[in-house]
């Protein structure tokens, strides 16, 4: 009997260790994000609105939503929120032609309704808060020569890079930056401004997939009914094969 | 199951009552579970967001709509007739009652708030939901008195050409045609003197 | 007037004799079920077959349901999976309930065919019932591979990018069949169509008859058990094989309770890990298909990947692609690669018992480099070398290995 039992384990530690796995960590800072976390996604939503929409949209996004999702009013949302003379109802639209963006950064602006999930939250966390000022303009250590310039850096301050060289594989000498280091101080402390990145991130995990706050509410409870009805079954079958000699 | 003696491999059970019960209470909390998978399904099919939000309250102006002159707008996918009626065509409305069906909205077809005998909020503005009340056609507006092919003595209405039902001026069906139910008056509320939101009662909100 | 409740009764017996007349739903309720006789030493294992048909149903359901949002258009399509995602009720909870119930089709099924590997339940007189079982196998990764087109995401559209080329190895008509496949010189809008209806009417259709054949052969010639043992050899007075159960009851609810602790696994899936680390969902595949930009790995989805190992331990296109079918296709062979007199592993000697496990370890071990970038090529071919060498050099150990007396009875 017992080599059944230990292929099963080995099948379901190969299943849990490939789960691990592809968490893809690399270098990339934790976001300890909770989309539960209402004030937390308020205050996200705003920063986006705020920050990313005078040049991202956000197409497949309703500001209606979030009404229900995040504890506010219609005319908070209409208040604060919405962004010209769109209303709750419209999709979360920048205001800034796609030609016009193509002119002046060389892209349009990705949408970012999913990016939480086709780059995951690290990503987002950690890119937003790698800028870096060099003689070049704006660099990023997440993603390199970013087409978009740091939109945050009033808050955050300027950071400098902190290089050192080294030889590569061909032998020729080059740099890299190891960490960064904050120069000039913005209208944030760094503490703040981490806080703040992680209430956009949070935002925008929501944003991606907005059902997550219903989902998650409603597993507990399914999960209780479908442990019960096991029980019960199990109590069932127990009790029909006593039958069998 | 089968009556002839039982298998070799099973013995009968000591206590069938127990058994009942538990089959009992698995089933019920099962069929509980059933209902409950089943609902996620059936209720997907209700409206979507998107839906809904396209069926939202429609403003409409008036602040030009001639006296007599009728605008058509599209309100969750019925065309809505708003209509500003003349001073002879509501004295007309009175008198027409022994040729109407349902001179005084009795059946269910309009808000408590417009059952009169003009069918509105104000007297002169008619809104109504202008599909056929028999098969759904849009009826053709003849606003004006006169003769007409299927009805000499004509006070101004509306003619539905897929079957000749006529409705009046305030959308109350005549005798002796296809139709039985007066138009639909939908939900609405004016915002102010020259702007009018269908979809809203005057109190309640969006419905 | 309320009627007493036995007469009730007699009429509903009435109505049900009435039916009864006129077809055979008794007969049948009692040769599938309350007659089947299955052997009363079922396993951990035999849950896999009932728990297949559970997913099944629920793919068939939830799928109907996803069809009537989803839009099958180059134009609209990723952004009517959104629509489902967001503005249809419970969309979110019908789409995660298909995508979950895919992978976890495939986890069932892996395990149901391990476990027929394991007690011979391909071996005579199952041959047939291990055909259509194949078969079923074939035409549900056609099926999933165009469902995961459907969504249109970079993933969707990159990987059939890739499969799809793979016809182009067949030589002389490669290019043509190619283009024929994708109904224009890309994947396009075409593609898309054409996947949408294989999808949603054609395979689903076949798969259904399969499944039906396949348990009609098997309740022809009856169910093995893990211990290989013949039930049918020792029948009682009525002609009841003597460690037999009826099916019904001992089998459903058994199976309930398995269905059960199944659904947990599987609603805490798709409640709290719907993308399963990125398994059963990709992240790429949020984004939307673009034509110009290839994402930097294209790994096809999990239950694929054992293949796909295979394809890249071998440098040529065509041989690639060949020794890729002949993976699957090799699976029919097994009834007559087995030589052995026994049929279960309980009763051979260890080296069935090692093959097996090199013959797992070898699929899992193929599964992770299939996923990954940067395999080894050694370690690609090793594992590919292990898998074929436990179909190949089975007529071998199966006849020289010395097996166990199998018992004349069943044991619990």
């Amino acid at each position: 009997m017992s080599y059944r039992h230990i292929l099963i384990v080995l099948v379901l530690i190969a299943m849990t260790g490939a789960v691990h796995a592809a968490g893809k960590g690399g270098d990339l800072d934790h976001a300890d994000t909770n989309v539960h976390d209402r004030a937390a996604l308020q205050r996200g939503a705003t920063l986006f609105v705020n920050y990313c929409m005078g040049c991202h949209s956000a197409q497949y996004m309703r500001y209606r939503r979030l009404v229900e999702d995040l504890d506010l009013t219609e005319e908070q949302v209409e208040e604060f929120l919405v962004m010209g003379d769109r209303e709750a109802a419209d999709y979360m639209l920048t205001a800034m032609d796609a030609a016009d963006a193509e002119a002046w950064f060389g892209v349009t602006p990705p949408d970012l309704t999913l990016t939480a999930r086709s780059r995951g939250t690290d990503w987002i966390y950690t890119f937003l808060r790698s800028y870096y000022l060099t003689e070049d303009g704006w660099n990023n250590t997440v993603l390199e020569n970013p087409a978009m310039p740091h939109v945050l850096w009033d808050l955050q301050g300027i950071q400098r890079p902190i290089t050192e060289t080294y030889t590569d594989e061909e032998g020729q000498t080059r740099t890299r930056v190891v960490s960064l280091e904050l120069d000039e101080e913005g209208r944030m402390s760094p503490r703040d401004f981490d806080r703040a990145m992680l209430d956009l991130t949070t935002f925008m995990e929501y944003m991606a997939e907005p059902a997550v706050l219903k989902r998650e509410r409603l597993g507990i409870w399914v999960l209780l009914f479908l442990g019960l009805l096991t029980f019960l079954a199990y109590l069932l079958y127990q009790e029909y094969w006593k039958d069998v000699k | 199951m089968s009556e002839s003696e039982s298998l070799a491999s099973i013995q009968p059970p000591e206590n069938p009552g127990r058994r009942r019960l538990l089959a009992w209470t698995t089933g019920v909390v099962g069929a509980v579970g059933v209902g409950a998978a089943v609902w996620p399904f059936v209720s997907s099919l209700q409206p979507s967001a998107r839906a809904r939000i396209v069926g939202a309250p429609v403003e409409v102006y008036i602040g030009n709509l001639e006296p007599g002159q009728l605008v058509r707008v599209q309100w969750r996918g019925a065309t809505i007739g708003v209509m500003r009626r003349t001073q002879r065509m509501l004295d007309d409305l009175e008198n027409l009652a022994d040729q109407l069906r349902d001179p005084d909205s009795s059946s269910d077809q309009q808000p408590e708030y417009v059952r009169n005998f003009h069918r509105s909020i104000r007297p002169e503005i008619l809104v109504a939901n202008i599909h056929c009340t028999h098969l759904g056609c849009i009826p053709q507006v003849l606003p004006e008195v006169g003769a007409q092919p299927f009805d000499e003595n004509w006070r101004g209405g509306f003619f539905c050409p897929c079957h000749r039902s006529t409705f009046d001026l305030a959308g109350r069906v005549y005798r002796g045609v296809p139709a039985v139910l007066n138009l639909l008056v939908p939900p609405y509320r004016f915002i102010d003197d020259d702007h009018v939101l269908i979809g809203e009662d005057p109190t309640e909100g969006a419905v | 007037m309320a009627k007493p409740a036995s007469s009730i009764n007699k009429n509903i017996h009435a109505v049900g004799q009435w039916i009864d007349e006129r077809s055979n739903i008794s007969e049948f309720w009692k040769k599938h079920l309350s007659e089947y006789y299955a052997p009363k030493n079922f396993n951990l294992w035999y849950f896999f077959g009932s728990l297949s048909l559970l997913v099944l149903v629920n793919q068939l359901v939830t799928g109907i349901f996803l069809t009537m949002h989803y839009k099958p258009d180059a134009e609209l399509a990723f952004a009517s999976v959104e629509y489902i995602m967001r503005d249809v009720e419970w969309g979110w909870l019908i789409r995660y309930m298909h995508s979950t119930g895919a992978s976890l089709f495939f986890v069932v099924v892996y395990l149901h065919m391990f476990r027929a590997l394991m007690y011979g339940s391909y071996a005579k007189p199952r041959e047939l019932v291990w055909i259509l079982g194949v078969t079923i196998y074939l035409v549900l990764m056609a099926e999933s591979f165009m469902g995961y087109v459907l969504p249109w995401g970079q993933m969707s559209y990159w990987g059939a990018q890739v499969i799809i080329s793979l016809f182009g190895a067949v030589p002389w008509i490669g290019d043509g069949l190619v283009e024929w496949i994708r109904g224009d010189y890309m994947i396009a809008d075409a593609t898309l169509n054409r996947f949408f209806a294989l999808h949603v009417v054609a395979l689903p259709l076949v798969l259904l008859l399969l499944v039906v054949l396949h348990l009609a052969a098997l309740h022809e010639v009856g169910s093995n058990n893990p211990q290989g043992i013949d039930i049918k050899a020792k029948k009682d007075a009525q002609g009841r094989p003597l460690d037999g159960i009826p099916f019904h009851p001992y089998y459903t609810v058994k199976d309930i309770f398995g269905a059960g602790f199944f659904l947990i696994i599987a609603a805490f899936i798709i409640f709290f890990l719907p993308e399963f680390g990125g398994y059963f969902l990709k992240a790429d595949n949020f984004i939307e298909a673009d034509p110009l930009v290839t994402p930097d790995h294209i790994p096809p989805v999990w239950y694929f990947t054992p293949f796909y190992a295979i394809l890249q331990a071998v440098p040529d296109k065509l041989m690639g692609v060949i020794l890729m079918g002949a993976a699957v296709m090799i699976l029919y062979l097994v009834p007559w690669l087995d030589r052995s007199p026994v049929r279960s592993l309980r009763y051979r000697s260890w080296m069935s018992k090692l093959a097996l496990a090199i013959f797992a370890i070898s699929f899992i071990r193929l599964g992770m480099l299939g996923l990954s970038q940067d395999s080894s090529t050694f370690e690609l071919r090793l594992w590919t070398f292990l898998y074929f060498a436990f179909f190949i050099l089975m007529p071998l150990w199966t006849s020289f290995e010395r097996t166990q007396p199998v018992p004349e009875r069943v044991t619990k």
